[in-house]
């Protein structure tokens, strides 16, 4: 058939002459390349635990729940997060803020129950771009192995950013 | 025999033996980093500094792993094959002149274990008792694979024995003994065997290599087609032995390869040594030499593992029978000629 493209190659198989029979000059050849990679190669390797690779600016890692500028959970508990969620990750339980509460949450809902299954969750960074309040980043680390899966099953524990100091 | 010879004799047993056990250990370690090096990568550096400790956990994790014997396997066999073939690998070495006399007191001791005047005839007959213990393995495991690693491991075995036979008698040609003590000696300062036998040293290293199953000619546990090969079945230390007993092997032809070719424990300017440290230091630094020798043709070996990919079974085949084996004869006669007409 008539080749389109152009970059067909016709390859021959010829049977080895004699030079290529006795296989040593390839041998040579080969150890010598090997040689080069012993001596004089630097090994790429990131000792991982002890020594880290930075992760790029947008990397998308473990999430965490935003405080606004006073201390206060930015959270509102609108549900769009857990919306757009193609994984199905995010469910959440609004609760109304009592009197008294205003220097802990922002708005007048919030979320008292915020869980991420992290088994479920596929990093795509949607809560994040859904979420109107500024309140959720996947800014985090890897989320790290664990043992059994309602362990991976993150609250607001592990996912509120710690209080700001005052 | 006296006492004190029968003492040196058995503390030389002892101490060949846990050499060649701790090599055989440190080779896997060796390999690992080794391979690692060659392809820009660390190599295990966990246990310890460097990963020193690393054949010792390997032996551990082998001792401690579940012992399964298949259910529909020769039990008896199946245990004897590794126990052969470590067992072989390791009396190899009861041979190989690993330094000249040392003299203690008055009395001058070898650094051998025993000068038996076939000596050579005998590391050929145990190389290939080896060859029982991964075929009688691979067999009684009742398995498929391992059938036919065993049995691709004694063909070629027994093809590349021949090769490796003739290449040897060039040698003995030139040498005129097969005592592995007396051939030494002839290599005394630089006169090393490898000059007048460069092509049988080749074809020797060549049939090295099969005999030890290394790469290029690993196919009896070629991964790829027959799961692990002859020890498919085979788990724990029984494994392990097979392993160890490659490294083991390793380690003698090595030293047998530096005593035939390289001129074993001799080095140029090893009479000036000898006259200037005196009769225990003189000899001790020819074992010294003797075993650098070793660890090169060990670190050749790993070298060519990780250059050079597997053969295939019919070219493995068409090496041996229909290059190694002409070239060998040849090298026979034009030894033959050469000793009749020029010497």
């Amino acid at each position: 058939m008539e080749s389109f493209s152009n970059k067909r190659k016709v390859i021959e198989s010829k049977p080895l002459n004699l030079w290529e029979r006795i296989y040593l000059p390839a041998v040579i050849k080969g150890l010598a390349i090997t040689l080069k990679h012993f001596l004089f190669k630097k090994d790429v390797t990131v000792r991982y635990p002890e020594q880290k690779r930075e992760f790029s600016e947008n990397f998308r890692g473990m999430h965490s729940l935003k405080r606004d500028e006073d201390g206060r959970e930015r959270c509102t508990a609108c549900g769009l997060c857990a919306l757009s969620c193609p994984a199905e990750a995010i469910t959440m339980i609004a609760a109304e803020r009592k009197p008294g509460e205003e220097n802990l949450y922002r708005e007048e809902k919030y979320a008292a129950v915020y869980e991420i299954n992290m088994l479920r969750c596929i990093f795509c960074g949607l809560c994040e771009e859904a979420c109107p309040k500024e309140a959720i980043y996947l800014d985090g680390d890897i989320v790290p192995a664990d043992y059994l899966r309602k362990d991976f099953i993150y609250g607001k524990d592990k996912l509120v950013e710690a209080p700001l100091n005052q | 025999m006296e006492t004190g010879e029968i003492i040196v004799r058995l503390v030389l047993i002892v101490v060949i033996f846990l050499i060649s056990l701790v090599i055989a250990m440190y080779s896997t370690y060796a390999e690992r980093k080794i391979a690692a090096f060659f392809q820009d990568r660390v190599g295990p550096n966990r246990a310890g500094p460097a990963g020193i400790l690393q054949p010792l956990a390997d032996g551990a994790k082998m001792f401690l792993k579940e012992e399964i014997i298949p259910t529909n396997s020769s039990k008896f066999l199946f245990i004897v094959g590794p126990s052969l073939a470590i067992m072989t690998a390791c009396i190899g070495s009861a041979v190989i002149p690993w330094g000249q006399q040392i003299q203690i007191g008055s009395k001058l001791y070898d650094l051998q274990v025993t000068d038996i005047n076939v000596g050579l005839l005998y590391i050929f007959g145990v190389v290939s008792l080896g060859v029982y213990g991964v075929m009688i393995g691979g067999w009684a495991s009742n398995n498929k694979y391992s059938l036919l690693g065993a049995i691709r491991a004694a063909s070629q075995n027994i093809s590349y024995e021949i090769a490796m036979g003739l290449s040897i008698i060039a040698l003995l040609m030139t040498t005129n003994t097969l005592s592995l003590k007396e051939i030494a000696a002839q290599q005394h300062g630089w006169h090393w065997n490898i000059l007048y036998q460069p092509l049988g040293f080749l074809l020797f290293i060549v049939c090295s290599f099969a005999e030890t199953n290394r790469t290029p000619f690993d196919l009896p546990e070629c991964e790829t087609e027959l799961v692990g090969g002859y020890h498919t079945e085979y788990s724990s230390m029984k494994l392990g032995f097979y392993l160890f007993a490659e490294y083991i092997n390793m380690f003698v032809s090595s030293a047998v390869m530096a005593t035939l070719y390289w001129g074993g424990y001799n080095y140029p300017g090893m009479d000036w040594v000898a006259a200037h440290l005196g009769p225990v230091a003189g000899p001790l630094i020819g074992t010294i030499v003797l075993f650098a020798k070793i660890f090169l043709f060990i670190f050749f070996f790993m070298w060519v593992r990780w250059t050079i990919p597997r053969f295939r079974y019919d070219q493995l085949m068409d090496l041996g029978w229909k290059g190694l084996i002409p070239l060998a004869i040849a090298n026979i006669i034009g030894t033959g000629l050469w000793i009749t007409f020029v010497k």
